[in-house]
């Protein structure tokens, strides 16, 4: 079985986000650039089911800019295979949507004729928590979603999905798309010697209209702002009063 | 615990640190070894760029030599020096120094306002076009001697260890990078060239060496209050209590951003000194206010400085290797400059490489190095400026700045220096005096606005440390804190740190008790300095922690 | 065209964010039927009819639709959709699952998580954790939007509207569900509990960190510590909420102990109700707290799950 795992190329978790003066979006220049974390956890993953005997091929498929690469090189040097990148954008700042991603993800799926899609459950820069969901329902294949514990058998995913309130174990029939939450895994370091063995891994560079997808956006930003600031609410008096108010006015118990 | 067994790989050259100096080495070594020399540079952050912290006013003579045509191959060096101004500060007021007056040997004309974060970031580009292999969040973390005591390489990427230091569920041991030559470019105070320095007795025969504290924000002003290419260096206030010396810069890059920064001389006496205190109140002086105010605070980093200059020079080779650029200490005081001699350096350091891989030599002494450091370039740029630290420290902000002045316009018309050779007579921490002696410093509070809390600010430095990893701080003794610096120093690391890492708090006993904040680490070196009984050790944590600055 | 939101249940009662979602709705537009599936739905759906805004009630009561497996409610959506401009699901893990299907299905992009509707086609939702808010205008012809319902007020009240039976029912065969652990021992996960109890260093010791532990267990909440907690040994570094650490978005954060240094805060402020309790009142935090308790945690915390059973 092959394992399809795409990782987005996103702009460091440690680095402050910030909004540009002109409010088209957010600074770019000289930023950090990392990939998102969930990404990691579902390379890792996958990466563990190869090396656990399920899976023959770990392939790692990003979509964006040509610098994307090193993203992938990375994932080739945590343990995947090959590497796909998808030019669909010349621009850092260009968010290609999760509804074109998924749609190019089905044909690099279809065309490797792949068992399984691990991705990470969303991306930590436009937050939007799709791309899994759609691939799924483009594929139409079942979708175990926010995973933290994965187990691969008989043809099925036994799922243990973080929910609110708790957990759900769900069995999905293969072939699958698995989105991964934060406690799945704690993933490797790319180490030395597997990032220089990465740069011999093969890289195929396409692009979006290889796969004859239209990735032009749906949605059009009109514009992007700092958050409000919080203001400082009311000092209680009591513990009492504290549940008091949590109850009856905050609205959140 | 046991050595891990490690994979080694052989490389020619092994250099150690992305930043002007290892990679103007590397860059110089494929321009005349090509193919037949394979270069890796090792980086502990997380990408090329994220731990320089510089002014900076770069003098680009050193990338003149390096790449000549920088300027049509897109270098990120546009902003051209335009006004150059020198403030003497009062708390209120400012006294300008006329032009005229100014030594040549300061003058910032023909220099470039960069962040040497992204000139570092483009020399990589250089570099990897060239076949230099580049690892970034890979740190150096040991010396690798060979069996005739000389330096065969370093362990790199040593990534997974546990809180208490034992292999974790995902450690990776690292390998042993080995090269014919290993140069070190880790900067001022470097973990790999502390101990080198003091295995191979390299600084025996020069002066301590001495360091500044730069601490540095970026702030994104008005527009009407932005001037691409003007320079502001101060003097005095805030620095001009008799408490610590140092000066302040404010640079307007380029895109509405200026550089504010104050460098504080770690040599001074007062324990209740902190540095990072007196660059917030620096922002509130009218001349530094009225350009920040209405703007905001984009970054924030802090930095140590090698600023012994000629005569705190250590011996820079010694077998299997050498110190380039700030891990041997190039800074010209005076100038406030040492990006163009950390790169002369490096390059220097190549061509003697070269030069011996190709007569068949490895692993021994460089001399041609040492020789063409002391003769070109940054000899020349060192030398004539040699007293100008030893004036300062000894006859204060206002009398030894003159007296250097004096010193300098010497050098200058006359070709010597009256003075001689001034020698530095002690380090930074045995210049710290007890808490006893002197006043504590009754701070302002920050307002917010101009001023921030350190830990406020530590969040703009984009700092981070594995929360498993082991504390990259290491006390010699554990005692020290709290039985010797707490009663003789009121602790200092209180307050030297510029991120906050060392606290005094209660314990649970309710006895005082010695935190490190081991994650709030900007790898400015000064705890490793300043630290009165010398009992803080700084190592370099896992590769790819620390701050991640972006137009530093 | 009307808008179609669907409304979670647990086969008792109506899920609070339902109201929440409907009025997200109606600024959408409207009219507003809500859709309720699976077993039970009937029982629930005059709770439904009764929110102001709601014009109609659609039940499809298979026990295909138990649950909320993604895979027969999304099919389950996708044929009611012609009917409709807009298709609306609360953001929650159940919403986030299915919303993103719906809308593949129907080749529209899904509008994730809004704080805001500006208009019928334009939405303002967070990005990067909360650190910049987006506004985004949709082209799509119908669109599938998730609502943070934290960011709605409730709809009000009003006579109950008619309710009509869908009688749809489930293709299964792609997912099963097996179990659910909802016992207070399977700690919810911590970047989207909806309650967070965090401690910091004013704790003073790992074993004083039970009282947080406590106050948690009372609430149904993930634990979370401030980095100086973790730094000083009280607290595991799973918990660490911060830059660093994990950015928190609950409807209910509680700091215990915490000053609030900035790494801290850029982890939390996002959340929509902050409590702080801490007994410097000079304490950073107390200037994003919504509710501030000054006083000694020792007692206050104690006092306040006491206060909480009554």
């Amino acid at each position: 079985m092959k394992i399809v795992v795409p990782v987005k190329r996103v702009i460091d978790f440690n680095v402050r986000v910030r909004v540009k003066p002109d409010q088209t979006g957010v600074e770019f220049a000289n930023v950090k650039m990392s990939m998102n974390p969930f990404d990691e956890i579902a390379v890792e993953e996958a990466v563990r089911l190869k090396e656990a005997g399920k899976a023959d091929e770990v392939i790692a498929v990003s979509v964006g800019v040509k610098k994307a690469e090193d993203t992938l090189r990375t994932a080739l040097a945590m343990g995947a295979d090959k590497a796909i990148l998808i030019e669909a954008t010349d621009d850092v700042e260009t968010d290609i949507e999760p509804l074109a991603v998924a749609k190019l993800l089905k044909a690099v799926v279809e065309a490797e004729d792949a068992g399984l899609v691990i991705c990470g459950k969303q991306a930590i820069d436009n937050d939007v928590n799709g791309t899994g969901q759609m691939l799924a329902a483009l594929l139409g294949w079942s979708q175990g979603t926010f995973a933290n514990t994965l187990k691969v058998e008989d043809g099925k995913a036994e799922v243990t999905r973080e929910v609110d309130g708790g957990l759900q174990i769900v069995s999905v029939k293969l072939p699958a798309v698995i989105t991964t939450d934060l406690r799945l895994n704690e993933p490797r370091y790319a180490s030395l010697p597997n990032i220089m063995k990465a740069k011999k891994k093969p890289l195929e560079v396409k692009s979006a209209s290889d796969f004859g997808v239209d990735v032009t956006p749906r949605l059009s930003v009109v514009s992007v702002n700092e958050p409000p600031a919080r203001k400082a609410g009311v000092i209680v008096g009591s513990p009492a009063e504290l549940a008091d108010k949590l109850k009856n006015e905050a609205g959140v118990l | 615990m046991d050595t891990p067994e490690r994979e080694s790989m052989d490389y020619d050259v092994v250099i150690v640190g992305a930043g002007p100096a290892g990679l103007s080495a590397a860059i110089r070594l494929k321009q005349l070894g090509g193919d037949d020399l394979s270069v890796c540079v090792l980086e502990k952050g997380a990408e090329v760029g994220a731990h320089i912290l510089s002014g900076a006013v770069l003098d680009p003579s050193g990338l003149d030599a390096l790449i000549p045509d920088w300027r049509e191959k897109g270098a990120p060096i546009t902003t051209e020096v335009k006004e150059d101004k020198f403030l003497v500060l009062s708390e209120k007021g400012k006294m300008g120094l006329p032009t005229f007056l100014m030594p040549p040997l300061m003058s910032n004309h023909g220099a470039y306002i960069v962040s040497m974060g992204n000139v570092c970031r483009w020399l990589a580009e250089q570099a990897e076009a060239l076949g230099v292999e580049i690892f970034p969040g890979m740190a150096a973390s040991a010396l690798v001697m060979g069996e005739d005591g000389g330096l065969k390489g370093v362990v790199a990427g040593e990534f997974g260890l546990s809180k208490d230091g034992t292999p974790g569920p995902n450690y990776e041991p690292g390998i042993n990078l080995i090269g014919k030559y290993v140069l070190i470019g880790e900067g001022a105070r470097g973990s790999l060239a502390k101990q080198l320095i003091a295995n191979f007795g390299l600084a025996a025969d020069s002066d301590p060496q001495k360091f500044g504290l730069g601490i540095k924000e970026i702030w994104r002003v008005k527009p009407e209050n932005h001037h691409p290419g003007r320079v502001v260096h101060t003097m005095g206030w805030p620095l001009n209590t008799g408490d610590a010396g140092g000066g302040g810069f404010l640079y307007h890059a380029e895109n509405n951003e200026v550089y504010v920064g104050l460098v504080v001389h770690l040599d001074y006496k007062n324990p209740y000194v902190s540095p990072y205190q007196e660059m917030q109140r620096y922002k509130h002086h009218p001349e530094i206010a009225k350009v920040l105010e209405g703007g905001e605070r984009v970054a924030y980093g802090a930095r140590t400085i090698a600023q012994g200059g000629w005569q705190a020079l250590p011996k820079v080779i010694f077998p299997g290797g050498a110190l380039i650029g700030c891990s041997a200490g190039l800074v010209n005081v005076p100038r406030i400059k040492g990006n163009h001699n950390a790169m002369h350096s490096g390059m220097a350091a190549a061509e003697a490489v070269t030069e011996a891989i190709k007569a068949g030599r490895s692993g021994d002494e460089l001399a041609v190095y040492a020789q063409k450091l002391a003769d070109g370039p940054v000899g020349r740029d060192l030398k004539p400026v040699r007293n100008v630290k030893p004036l300062w420290s000894r006859f204060g902000e206002i009398a030894g700045v003159a007296l250097a002045g004096f010193d300098m316009w010497c050098a200058n018309l006359f070709k010597f220096n009256p003075f001689g050779t001034l020698h530095h007579l002690k380090n930074d921490a045995q210049s710290t005096g007890k808490a006893a002696d002197y006043k504590k410093i009754d701070y302002p509070k920050p307002d917010g606005v101009l001023s921030f809390d350190r830990s406020t600010n530590v969040a703009f430095s984009g700092t981070n440390h594995d929360e498993d990893e082991p504390t990259h701080l290491k006390l010699t003794d554990p005692l020290i804190p709290i039985a010797v610096n707490l009663p003789e120093y009121d602790e200092p690391a209180q307050r030297y740190c510029p991120a906050g890492v060392y606290e005094v708090i209660e314990g649970e006993d309710g006895k005082p008790r010695f935190q490190i904040n081991g994650q709030n680490c900007v790898h400015c070196k000064a705890c490793d300095i300043k630290d009165p009984s010398q009992n803080i050790t700084w190592t370099v944590p896992q590769g790819g922690s620390g701050p991640t600055y972006p137009n530093m | 065209m009307a808008v179609l939101v669907f409304a979670e249940h647990d086969g008792k009662v109506l899920s609070e964010a339902v109201a929440k979602t409907v009025t997200a709705a109606t600024q959408m537009g409207g009219p507003v039927h809500v859709l309720i599936s699976g077993t039970g739905a009937g029982d629930v759906a005059g709770e439904a009819a009764a929110i102001a805004g709601v014009e109609k009630v659609l039940t499809a009561e298979d026990a295909g639709y138990d649950h909320a497996l993604a895979e027969p409610l999304g099919d389950l959506i996708v044929g009611l959709a012609g009917d409709y401009d807009h298709i609306v699901l609360a953001a929650s893990t159940t919403g986030k699952n299915v919303g993103p299907r719906v809308a593949a299905l129907l080749d529209v992009m899904i509008v994730a998580d809004i704080i805001g509707v500006e208009s019928a086609d334009t939405f303002v939702r967070p990005i990067y954790a909360g650190n910049a808010i987006q506004t985004v205008k949709s082209s799509d012809a119908k669109k599938v939007v998730t609502v943070r319902t934290t960011a709605f007020e409730a709809a009000g009240e009003q006579a109950a509207v008619g309710i009509e039976s869908h009688g749809a029912t489930a293709a299964g065969g792609l997912s099963e569900w097996l179990d659910d652990r909802f016992a207070q021992s399977e700690r919810p996960e911590l970047t989207s509990a909806r309650i967070v109890v965090s401690g910091g260093r004013a704790l003073g010791s790992a074993d004083n960190f039970k009282l947080v532990e406590q106050l948690a267990d009372k609430l149904g909440a993930a634990i979370g510590a401030s980095r100086a907690a973790v730094d000083a040994g009280y607290a595991p570094n799973d918990w660490q909420v911060g830059q660093t650490g994990k950015i928190v978005a609950p409807d209910l954060y509680i700091a215990v102990g915490i000053s609030g240094a900035i790494q801290h805060l850029a982890g939390m402020t996002g959340s929509k109700v902050i409590v702080a309790i801490d007994k410097d009142e000079e304490a950073p935090i107390f200037k994003v707290a919504d509710y501030g308790l000054v006083a000694d945690l020792f007692e206050a915390v104690p006092a306040l799950i006491e206060a909480l059973d009554d």
